[in-house]
C-alpha cells in the first residue's frame, strides 16, 4: 500500500554526467511543478568542458530545485533528494545532501569502470557507507534498454540516451504529476526523429510504470500551491527576463534594439535568446571579437538605435576603452556583465561577484557610469528596462550586472502586460529648440545631457570622438581649464541620476535596530531567508539590497545611520564593501565567500549571529 | 527652422569642407586626399546629411573633423567595427572609413578583414605611409624589411603586409590602389570606389614628409613613375613606360615583363579583367621592393578587382523582412507570456 505524503518543502537534484541529460531532465521537472503554481527556484550547476571525459568527476552536471508551498528564495542549501546517475555524481553530491536524505542511483552508473573513475575503492551502493540516507538502486540503464528492445532502428548509444526519461518518469510518478508537459515538449523537439520521440515518450511512461508496479517504494508525495500573489506567472530563467527586459524597453521606446556581442560563457544565452526576435526592431550581430561587439554596438547608438553589447568578466575587461569613448560621446549603450569566477579566464561555469570594481573603476581616465545589478532571474527583466531607460535619458552607457548563478537559475514570474510598462520618451534632435541659434552638439539641458542627434539629419552635421571635447560646441579641446570642466560635468551628470531612480527601501525587517545586512546581486535570497530566520527568532536584523549600485539610492546614507552595524556579504574579496565604506565612511564588516557557488544560508544564520549578541 | 539650413543648391567641395583649422603638417599627403574627397562627394548624388565619416586613431583619423558630414573620431583601429553597427542598423547612410596603416592593419586587423568578408557598403580609405607618423616614427607593418626608426635602431625585423593581397584574401569585393601625388587618379578611384556597393577597400600610398619622406617617390616623381607604375584599365592591355613599350604578358600563371617590339605586340598582353579574381590575385603579388635586386615587375595602381555580392545590410533586412512575413510583427504580450503561464487565484 502506497501512502500519500504532503510536503512543504523539497530541495531535489538530478547528477550525471554531462552527457547525461540532467539539464534537459530538471527543466522538464521544473516546469511542471511551476505550472502547479508551486514556488520553486533552481541552480544548474555544470562544467565547463562541453563533454569531459564520461564517468569522471570533472564531467559531472547538475540541476538542483527547490520548490515549496511557502515562498522560495533560493534553490536551497542542502539536498533532500538526490538523483545520481553514476558513481562521480555520487561523490559529487553526497556532502549536500541532508542527512537522512534521499538516493535514487543508477546501479549501472556503479559498474567496475565508473567506480574506477570516480575514485571509490568499493562500491559505495554495496557497503554500510549510505547507511544514514535513504537509498533506492534502480537498474535505469537496464530498464530503458528492456523498454526499447523493440526499437531495433536505434543503436544501443540512443537507446541509452533516453535513460534520463526514466528517471524522470519515476520521479513524476513519486511527485504525483503528469506525463503531459513533457511529452508536449518532446513532442515540439522531435517533431521530425519519430524514431527518437516513440523512444523517449516510451522510456519516460516505463519510468512511471516503474513507480507504479516496483514495491520499492512506500509513499508519493503532493505539495501544495504556493501563496504568491493573484495573477499569471511563468517559468523564467535569468538571461532570458534580461533579453526580454531589452525587448520591452525597445518596444516601449519606439526605437531599433541593436545587440552587437562576442559568445562567451555565460552570457551568450542572451545572444541567442534576441537573435529569435527579428521582428521585433531588433538586429544581432555577432561580431569578431569583444571590441567589435561593442564598437558595433555604439555605431548603432549613434545612428540613433539603442545599443546593447552582453559579455562576462573577461570580455568586459576587452571592451574598457570602447565604454570610455562612449561616455565621451555621451551616447546610449547598455553594457551587460554576466559576473562569472576570474581572474582570467578563471571558473566559466561558475559564479562571482567579483566584477564590480572593474566596472565602476576600469577604465583609464575620470570615467564615471552608471552601474545597475539584478537580484533574481525574474528581477533581470525590469533592471533591463531601467538600464535602457537610464542610459536612452541621461546620455549615458550603462552597465548592468548579473552573474552566472541568476543568469541560469529560474523562478516562477508574474509577468506584465504590455501597455501598463512606462514608455521611455525618445527624441532624436531633428530641430532647433525656441531661443536656440545654432545646433550646439554637447550644449545641456537641466539634468546636464545633451541632445541625441543623428546621421541623417539635414543641417545638423557635426563632428564627435574621443578627444575632449569643448563645453558646447564639443570640438576638439585641450585647454585646461575646459578638461576640468568637463570631468566634472560627466560626473555631475551621473550623479543627478539618484533624482531619477526609486529611494532604498528595507527589504526585510525594520528600518532601525542592531544589525543591517546590505546586499547587491545574487546573495538576494540567500540573504532575505536568513534574516527571515532570524527575525522569526526575535533577533535585531534588517535586509536591505541594492540595485543601483552607482548612482546609490540618496536616501542610503540616512539609513546606514539607523543602524550599529553593517554587515556586507559578497561572493568576492570585498568589493561593495569599499565602495560603501569609501562613501559613507562605516565600518561595515564583510562576509567573503569566492568558491564559485552561492552563499547559503545556513553559513550567513551563523555568521550574523555572532554581530546579534 | 531646419527648412533654411538645407542648402537648395548643387552641393560643392566647399560645402563638404568644415570649420575646423586643418593640423596636418605642412606638406602632408593627407590634404591631397582631402582635396579629392571634398570634390568627390558633391558628385555622388547623396545629401550631404547621409554621409557619414568613421575614423580610429592617427594623423589621418582626423579627417572627420575636417568634413562637414557627421563623423566619429573613435578609438584606435576600431572605425571598421563601429561603422559596421551603424551601417548594419542605418543602411540607408553612406558610411565611410578612414584609416592609416598602423590603425587598419596592425591594432585593427581583425576589424579590417572581418569587415571585408561581410561585405558591408562602406568604403575604407586606407592611407598607407608606412610610417607611425602620430607617434612619431616608429615602423608600421607596411614598412619595408630592416627599416630604421625610432624603434628600431639596428632595422626592423618583420616582413611587411601586401595590402591589396590581404584584402583580397579577405574576401573583399571590390580592391584598388592610388596615390596622393596623383591627384586625377585618385579622385577617380575614389569616385569608383564610392560607387561599389559592398565594402571598397581603397589603398593610398600617402607621403608622410616627415617620418618617413619619399617612400613611394619613386612611384610619383616624374623621373621614375612611368617605368615603375602600372596603371590599370578595364579591358586594356597591361602595357606601361615611358615610351608605352613595355607590357606584362602571362606565360602560364607566371607574368613576365615583355618590350613591345616587332615580336610582341598589345593583343599578347594580358588585358586587364577586374572581374577575373584569378588574374586579381596575380596582379596583387606584383609587390617587388623598388631598387631591390629582383625588382622587375610594375607597382599596379587602379582597380584590381570588383565584385558584386550581396551586402550583410541587404542580407539583414531580407532576413528581417522574411522572419517578419512568416512570423509577423513582434507581438511584446505574447513574447512576455512565453508558452506555458498559470494562473494564482
Amino acid at each position: 500500500m502506497i501512502n500519500q505524503e504532503k510536503l512543504k518543502d523539497v530541495v531535489i537534484k538530478f547528477a550525471g554526467d554531462s552527457g547525461d541529460g540532467m539539464q534537459l531532465t530538471g527543466a522538464q521537472f521544473t516546469n511542471s511543478t511551476a505550472l502547479l503554481g508551486i514556488d520553486l527556484a533552481t541552480f544548474p550547476d555544470f562544467p565547463a568542458e562541453i563533454r569531459a571525459p564520461q564517468g569522471t568527476i570533472p564531467g559531472v552536471s547538475g540541476y538542483q530545485l527547490h520548490f515549496s508551498s511557502d515562498a522560495v528564495y533560493t534553490p536551497g542549501d542542502q539536498i533532500d533528494v538526490l538523483v545520481a546517475m553514476n558513481a562521480a555524481a555520487l561523490k559529487v553530491n553526497l556532502k549536500g545532501l541532508k542527512k537522512g536524505g534521499i538516493i535514487f542511483a543508477n546501479s549501472d552508473g556503479f559498474d567496475t569502470k565508473n567506480l574506477r573513475l570516480s575514485n571509490y575503492a568499493e562500491n559505495p551502493l554495496e557497503n554500510d557507507s549510505l547507511t544514514n540516507y535513504i537509498l533506492y538502486k534502480i537498474d535505469v540503464t537496464t530498464h530503458t534498454r528492456e523498454a526499447l528492445k523493440d526499437f531495433t532502428d536505434l543503436g544501443i548509444k540512443e537507446r541509452d540516451r533516453a535513460k534520463n526519461m526514466f528517471v524522470l518518469g519515476l520521479i513524476y510518478w513519486m511527485y504525483n504529476r503528469t506525463l503531459d508537459n513533457t511529452i508536449a515538449f518532446l513532442q515540439s523537439k522531435f517533431s521530425k526523429k519519430e524514431q527518437i520521440l516513440q523512444s523517449n515518450i516510451t522510456v519516460l511512461k516505463a519510468g512511471y510504470n516503474f513507480g507504479e508496479t516496483t514495491e520499492l517504494f512506500t509513499s508519493r508525495y503532493t505539495i501544495d500551491k504556493a501563496i504568491m500573489p493573484k495573477g499569471l506567472y511563468r517559468n523564467i530563467m535569468g538571461n532570458q527576463a534580461l533579453a526580454l527586459g531589452l525587448v520591452a524597453a525597445a518596444q516601449k521606446s519606439k526605437t531599433k534594439l541593436f545587440l552587437g556581442s562576442y559568445p562567451i560563457t555565460p552570457a551568450s544565452d542572451i545572444l541567442h535568446e534576441l537573435s529569435k526576435y527579428e521582428n521585433f526592431n531588433i538586429n544581432t550581430f555577432q561580431a569578431e571579437d569583444e571590441i567589435a561587439a561593442i564598437c558595433s554596438a555604439i555605431g548603432a547608438s549613434y545612428g540613433g538605435s539603442i545599443g546593447v553589447t552582453t559579455s562576462s568578466g573577461p570580455g568586459i575587461a576587452l571592451k574598457s576603452e570602447a565604454i570610455g569613448l562612449a561616455v565621451m560621446l555621451e551616447i546610449p549603450l547598455v553594457i551587460v556583465d554576466i559576473q562569472r569566477g576570474g581572474p582570467s579566464t578563471g571558473l566559466p561555469t561558475k559564479t562571482e561577484q567579483s566584477d564590480l570594481l572593474q566596472v565602476y573603476y576600469g577604465r583609464n581616465g575620470e570615467c564615471p557610469l552608471p552601474v545597475l545589478s539584478c537580484a533574481t532571474p525574474a528581477d533581470c527583466f525590469e533592471m533591463a528596462f531601467e538600464a535602457i531607460r537610464i542610459s536612452t535619458q541621461h546620455m549615458v552607457p550603462v552597465i548592468l550586472l548579473s552573474d552566472g548563478y541568476i543568469a541560469n537559475g529560474a523562478e516562477p514570474w508574474k509577468f506584465p502586460i504590455a501597455s501598463e510598462l512606462p514608455d521611455i520618451k525618445i527624441q532624436h534632435k531633428n530641430k532647433l529648440d525656441e531661443g536656440e541659434e545654432s545646433f550646439l552638439p554637447y550644449k545641456r539641458n537641466e539634468n546636464l545631457v545633451r541632445s541625441w542627434c543623428v546621421p541623417g539629419t539635414p543641417g545638423f552635421e557635426h563632428r564627435i570622438g574621443g578627444l575632449e571635447k569643448q563645453d558646447n560646441t564639443g570640438n576638439v579641446s585641450y585647454d585646461s581649464e575646459n578638461h576640468q570642466k568637463m570631468v566634472l560635468l560627466r560626473q555631475a551628470k551621473v550623479d543627478k541620476i539618484e533624482d531619477f531612480i526609486p529611494l532604498q527601501t528595507i527589504d526585510t525587517g525594520t528600518d532601525s535596530g542592531k544589525v543591517l545586512v546590505i546586499g547587491w546581486g545574487s546573495t538576494y535570497g540567500s540573504i532575505k531567508s536568513s534574516v527571515l530566520e532570524l527575525l522569526q527568532q526575535n533577533y535585531s536584523i534588517s535586509f536591505t539590497h541594492l540595485k543601483y549600485l552607482r548612482p546609490f539610492p540618496k536616501n542610503l546614507g540616512d539609513i546606514l545611520k539607523k543602524f550599529d552595524t553593517i554587515i556586507i556579504p559578497e561572493i568576492n574579496n570585498g568589493q561593495l564593501i569599499r565602495i560603501i565604506r569609501d562613501k559613507y565612511l562605516v565600518n561595515a564588516i564583510g562576509y567573503h565567500k569566492i568558491m564559485g557557488t552561492p552563499i547559503y544560508k545556513d553559513e550567513l544564520v551563523g555568521f550574523f549571529k555572532k554581530y546579534l549578541v | 527652422m531646419t527648412e533654411t539650413l538645407i542648402q537648395p543648391k548643387p552641393l560643392t567641395a566647399k560645402d563638404f569642407s568644415s570649420d575646423q583649422e586643418i593640423r596636418w603638417c605642412q606638406g602632408c599627403g593627407d590634404y591631397s586626399i582631402l582635396a579629392q574627397v571634398q570634390k568627390v562627394m558633391p558628385t555622388l548624388g547623396i545629401p550631404k546629411e547621409n554621409i557619414v565619416i568613421v575614423s580610429g586613431i592617427g594623423c589621418s583619423s582626423r579627417f572627420p573633423y575636417y568634413m562637414n558630414v557627421y563623423g566619429m573620431h573613435s578609438i584606435h583601429g576600431r572605425a571598421s567595427a563601429i561603422a559596421s553597427g551603424l551601417k548594419a542598423s542605418r543602411p540607408e547612410l553612406s558610411v565611410w572609413v578612414v584609416s592609416g596603416d598602423g590603425d587598419s592593419l596592425s591594432i585593427g586587423g581583425n576589424h579590417t578583414i572581418h569587415l571585408l568578408r561581410r561585405n558591408f557598403d562602406i568604403n575604407l580609405l586606407l592611407f598607407n605611409n608606412q610610417i607611425y607618423g602620430l607617434t612619431k616614427g616608429q615602423y608600421s607593418p607596411t614598412s619595408e624589411f630592416n627599416k630604421v626608426t625610432k624603434s628600431t635602431p639596428y632595422g626592423s625585423l618583420d616582413h611587411p603586409f601586401n595590402p591589396a593581397a590581404l584584402a583580397l584574401g579577405a574576401e573583399a569585393s571590390f580592391v584598388c590602389r592610388t596615390m596622393d601625388r596623383d591627384p586625377k587618379h585618385l579622385q577617380q578611384t575614389i569616385f569608383r570606389a564610392a560607387k561599389h556597393k559592398g565594402t571598397s577597400f581603397v589603398e593610398i600610398y600617402q607621403n608622410c614628409n616627415i617620418f618617413n619622406d619619399g617612400a613611394f617617390e619613386i612611384y610619383t616623381e616624374k623621373s621614375s613613375k612611368a617605368d615603375e607604375c602600372l596603371f590599370l584599365e578595364q579591358g586594356k592591355p597591361l602595357i606601361y613606360g615611358a615610351q608605352n613599350n613595355k607590357g606584362i604578358r602571362l606565360n602560364g600563371l607566371k607574368p613576365e615583363v615583355v618590350n613591345l617590339d616587332s615580336h610582341v605586340s598589345a593583343e599578347d598582353l594580358w588585358i586587364h579583367d577586374e572581374m577575373d579574381f584569378y588574374k586579381a590575385q596575380i596582379l596583387t603579388r606584383f609587390f617587388d621592393q623598388p631598387n631591390s635586386e629582383h625588382s622587375n615587375l610594375p607597382r599596379p595602381f587602379g582597380v584590381f578587382y570588383e565584385h558584386q555580392r550581396p551586402t550583410y545590410e541587404e542580407l539583414l533586412v531580407q532576413q528581417v523582412n522574411q522572419v517578419i512575413s512568416k512570423k509577423g510583427t513582434g507581438d511584446l504580450d505574447k513574447l512576455l507570456r512565453g508558452s506555458e503561464v498559470w494562473s494564482i487565484e
